[in-house]
């Protein structure tokens, strides 16, 4: 039963996935992608990782599917009729009908020796969740998934943070687009008024996810991406403007999570290795770094969607 | 077979899929929307395989995490570059 139930979620998948990528409608495909998303967060709840399950649901279907939407806009400006876009699929002439054969038909044996090899693997002989278990005592959480992201692998999410600053900037340098701005209708009264509702009550839970993270599924990932998409309500309620070119003190925001994180570890360098937390210590810094990382990781999510988004055309 | 292993050979479909659609796809928006469908299928063996005997592994999980908050600064940087294509070519 349970078997059947993980089947027709996979071919569920698999369909949306195909029919985002090969729909001949551009907003049916964002749609189908948003889709796609949803159910990738509930193939995550069936694989026992419900930390997982939040974030992609807040990031990976709903802060991506606003972005995509967004683009979307500025691509066909007046949303209502899908505008005429170059065909999905190549022309329908001999070479090109040979090269989509060929390339689906490499693809086709790439699944195949890798599906070939997932059903080869020996067995891991390093058990990773009993080591994990072991030194759970010792990490100053008691969520693994937490223990993992900010202590026995602290330095990935470190570098992680880095990363999303350096998109961040890659896009304060790309500056204003020089494409159509999404036309600004007034905003809906109703929407207006439920924004102003929901905002507090997500702040609040953000601060829940960030508390409860030491404890259960949930951290400064599922908080920041909370906090962002209250500022992309927001945004979207005209009540928070577009941030044209942020200024000193949202830019300490932006940065704050990544220097505090950075902070801990240039001091906990006597320790021996990178990010090596003193156990009687450890659960305090966490919390310290998990309370930055919310912040921030809620600014620079939300910065992604709101720098620029309502830039004039440049000429 | 496992839910694990079920869900790593979806991520190997999601996978070659999406590396056939950033091939043959035209429009940049569609390969931005492939380069998401490879990046989920990859994450789905990452855990998957993982968890092929059943019972959760954290090490994965946490990575597969960060990934998706890679993927989607990822995302948005390609479509800041896709607005700033020309008109001509969307």
């Amino acid at each position: 039963m349970n078997l059947l139930l993980d089947g027709l979620l996979v071919l569920a998948l698999l369909w949306s996935a195909w029919r985002a990528l090969a729909s001949p409608d551009l907003a049916r495909a964002v749609v189908l992608f948003i889709v796609f998303g949803l159910l990738m967060a509930l193939a995550w709840a069936r694989l026992n990782a419900p930390d997982i399950a939040l974030a992609e649901a807040a990031i990976g279907a709903g802060l991506t599917g606003a972005l995509l939407l967004d683009a979307l806009g500025r691509l066909q400006p007046g949303t209502g009729a899908p505008a005429p876009e170059s065909p999905a699929q190549p022309p329908a002439n001999r070479a090109g009908r040979r090269w989509t054969g060929s390339v689906a038909l490499v693809a086709g044996l790439l699944a195949a020796a890798l599906a070939y090899a997932l059903f080869q693997l020996p067995a891991p002989t390093v058990r990773l969740p009993e080591q994990v278990a072991a030194n759970m005592a010792a990490s100053g959480v008691d969520h693994p998934v937490t223990a993992v992201l900010l202590n026995f692998r602290g330095y990935d999410t470190l570098l992680e943070v880095a990363v999303l600053l350096i998109a961040l900037i890659g896009l304060l340098t790309l500056g204003p687009a020089a494409g159509r701005p999404a036309a600004p209708g007034p905003a809906n009264p109703l929407l207006k008024a439920l924004a102003r509702l929901l905002v507090p009550l997500m702040i609040l839970s953000a601060g829940y996810l960030l508390w409860a993270g030491a404890h259960r599924p949930g951290g400064a990932f599922q908080a920041g991406a909370l906090l962002a998409a209250a500022a992309v309500l927001l945004h979207l309620a005209q009540l928070l403007p577009a941030w044209a070119s942020p200024g000193r003190l949202l830019r300490l925001g932006l940065a704050g999570g990544f220097l505090i994180f950075l902070g801990v570890a240039a001091a906990l360098l006597a320790e021996g290795a990178l990010l090596t937390y003193p156990p009687a210590q450890a659960g305090g810094l966490i919390l310290l770094i998990e309370a930055g990382l919310t912040v921030s990781l809620g600014l620079i999510l939300a910065g992604l969607f709101l720098l620029f988004a309502g830039a004039e055309e440049r000429p | 077979m496992s839910a694990g292993l079920l869900y790593a050979l979806a991520g190997v479909l999601l996978f070659a899929l999406g590396l056939g659609g950033i091939v043959l796809l035209r429009h940049a928006l569609r390969r931005i929307l492939a380069f998401n469908v490879m990046g989920s299928g990859a994450f789905l063996v990452l855990v998957g395989l993982a968890q092929r005997d059943g019972g959760a592994d954290p090490v994965p999980q946490a990575m597969v995490l960060t990934g998706i908050v890679v993927a989607v600064a990822a995302t948005a940087l390609a479509l800041a570059l896709l607005r700033r294509l020309p008109e001509d070519r969307p």
